[in-house]
């Protein structure tokens, strides 16, 4: 039932304790100050850093800069193309898992490449093919011009750059979850009467739905934060199509450094919730798999 | 089933943060303009509104988008719907008149003075105290001075820069088109980083600070000594520099088909009325009429030689092709990294 990631029931504590695989005491401690320190470097004094900077100013500046016409737009525009890009890559993310997992047919090793596509591809490059298909001399450009329906440079051409960006997550979590799972138990559902609906909702979502919410909370993540692609097709039009992380860029150019890095902590925040939700989901889907073995073995 | 049913409700509430409006005020107009002009439109733009509301009774607001000049001249071809552009160089505009038909060719000529209503030049920005003795262009080149400056292909400022030096080094060398290449090539040897528009390489001067020199529009470097600090630079004016304008039009093809073309139209007059000039001096342009400016504002702008593209150059089309189209002098006499 349970990922690879869930099995591991600390090996370490196993390993401290037998004399032959102990490492000298300056080993354990010269490898935790370096692990510690790095991490300290790296990661805890940027971020203190973007809280510091944000604060600079005192707290009223601080939320000023937050309910500023523009850094609200910007704000809401990230909401509405996570919005959107998050259920869609939801609902693609579920049928393509599914039909993977639960199938076979031609071409399976393709679409499972293709997924990954926009992993590999550089977010710049994503952005550009929006704007050659829908710019103004792009292949649909003059049927769009003639329609007067604006793509790029404008709202629905976030919205796309974003779900192209965050296209495999929610199908990668959920692909070797369900692979591992197999089609035994819909099998049985499917036999004692249940229909494909009813299978679905009682039997496979229970199952995959920690890695559901996992695949959710990083696609999530990558949807607000997404800079490259967005940036490309955005037109840095001020109050209407920046969305966060592109109005942190235009006020860090402006030289309201306080501003842009209070917008820039509103993502901080952003993901260190993020953090925290998904440390619950992996111990609720670490307590969920223990329980079903705890079922299976008694 | 209660968390599965809890799980649902989780689901549904993000798809219902994507349900959003955003609220449209009567006229809109988008001005798409180049980096260092965030602020003089920003000032502008709340007064023409009141401008406008005051003689015709309309509420108009005016959108923004800033960049890099040559970025932005590509994102309108490309089909960003701006009304009006304002950008570094006139050529940039020649290119959106050129590849999207949405501007006659002669649209230099539908406003005052080539349509720029304010113009700059290029100075130097040092560090306090000139600690490397910068005054003229010829001291740029002296081994160990570092000079910052943006990226020609992409920056507007950057041209100009280029073109100022070039200038600078004809003069000197007796209208010598070897030697001037020979200076320029020395120069760009000096530059460790090209950014891609003048406000990058700003911050790269000002904030990251790196670097001697930054070569810089008069009014980006005035505006950085008073956001950031006298006490941190100064400006060096050399001897001689290149008269910039930032040309302005509309873009008819939009303004039509959008309704707009009469504000459009009205909103770059503005800029050459006593209000828009006045504006433009406070925001470190030298205004084309200094008689509405006040006198405070004018007392920043030093008096120095200013050649013209036009007499130096041939204008922005003969300048573009020789020395910034692909394969082009610049690209024939900078490699980057090597020295």
């Amino acid at each position: 039932m349970a990922s690879a990631r869930q099995t591991i029931v600390d090996p370490a504590a196993r390993f401290e304790t037998r004399a032959a695989t102990r490492e000298a005491p300056w080993v354990k401690w010269t490898l935790i100050v370096i692990a510690l320190s790095f991490f300290a470097l790296f990661l805890l004094m940027p971020l203190a850093a973007v809280f510091a900077e944000a604060l600079r100013k005192g707290w009223a500046a601080y939320f000023a800069a937050l309910v500023e016409p523009d850094a609200l737009a910007a704000i809401r525009l990230t909401l509405v193309a996570a919005g959107i890009a998050v259920p869609l890559n939801l609902v693609f993310g579920v049928a393509a898992a599914w039909a993977i997992a639960k199938f076979e047919f031609r071409g399976k090793h393709f679409l499972i490449t293709l997924i990954d596509l926009p992993f590999s591809v550089s977010p710049v490059v994503a952005g550009l093919v929006f704007v050659l298909m829908f710019g103004a001399h792009g292949w649909f450009g003059a049927w769009l011009n003639a329609h007067d329906i604006k793509i790029i440079f404008a709202v629905p051409g976030i919205v796309l750059a974003t779900v192209f960006v965050t296209f495999p997550f929610v199908a990668r979590e959920l692909i070797p979850l369900m692979q591992a799972q197999g089609r035994e138990e819909e099998e049985a559902a499917i036999v004692l009467g249940a229909n494909g609906w009813r299978t679905f909702w009682h039997v496979t979502l229970p199952n995959i739905r920690w890695g559901l919410l996992y695949g959710i909370i990083l696609c999530n993540a990558r949807a607000m934060g997404e800079f490259g692609a967005v940036s490309v097709v955005s037109g840095h039009i001020r109050g209407e199509t920046n969305t966060m992380p592109l109005q942190v860029e235009i006020l860090y150019n402006e030289y309201q450094f306080a501003a842009a890095f209070a917008v820039a902590s509103l993502l901080a925040l952003l993901a260190l919730a993020t953090l925290g939700i998904k440390t619950w989901v992996e111990r609720r889907a670490g307590r969920a798999s223990r329980t079903i073995q705890d079922d299976a073995s008694s | 089933m209660k968390r599965s049913t809890l799980f649902r409700a989780l689901l549904t509430g993000v798809a219902a943060a994507a349900l959003s409006s955003v609220a449209w005020a009567d006229q809109t107009l988008l001005n798409v303009s180049y980096d260092p002009t965030r602020e003089l439109y920003q000032a502008f733009n709340a007064e023409f509104a009141a401008h406008w509301k005051k003689t015709t009774g309309e509420t108009v607001t005016i959108k923004q988008s800033h960049g890099g000049s040559g970025k932005q001249a590509r994102s309108v071809i490309d089909g960003l719907e701006a009304d009006v552009v304002t950008l570094a160089l006139a050529y940039d505009i020649d290119e959106i008149a050129e590849l999207s038909n949405k501007l006659p060719k002669d649209w230099q000529k539908k406003f005052a003075a080539n349509s720029a209503p304010y113009t700059s030049t290029i100075v130097f920005l040092v560090r306090k105290g000139n600690p490397k003795g910068i005054k003229d262009w010829g001291d740029l080149i002296k081994p160990g001075v570092e000079i910052i400056t943006p990226n020609p292909k992409t920056s507007g400022g950057a041209r100009w820069n280029y073109l100022a030096a070039w200038a600078y080094a004809l003069k000197k060398n007796g209208n010598d088109e070897a030697k001037a290449r020979d200076f320029v090539a020395k120069l760009l040897k000096q530059v460790p980083v090209l950014d891609s528009g003048a406000r990058g390489s700003t911050n790269t001067f000002v904030q990251r600070n790196i670097g001697d020199v930054l070569l810089a529009w008069e009014n980006e470097a005035l505006l950085s000594i008073n956001e950031l600090g006298p006490d941190k630079f100064e400006i060096v004016v050399p001897s001689l520099s290149i008269l910039a304008e930032p040309p302005v039009a509309v873009v008819e093809g939009v303004a039509k088909k959008r309704g707009t073309e009469k504000l459009a139209k009205a909103y770059l007059e503005y800029l050459y009325s006593p209000t828009g000039q006045k504006l433009a001096a406070k925001n470190y342009y030298r205004p084309r009429n200094p008689e509405h400016a006040d006198a405070a504002d004018l007392a920043r702008f030093p008096k120095l030689d200013l050649i013209t593209i036009d007499s130096v150059f041939g204008g922005w089309q003969k300048a573009q092709k020789t020395h910034f189209s692909d394969g082009g002098v610049f690209d024939q006499i900078y490699a980057p990294g090597g020295k």
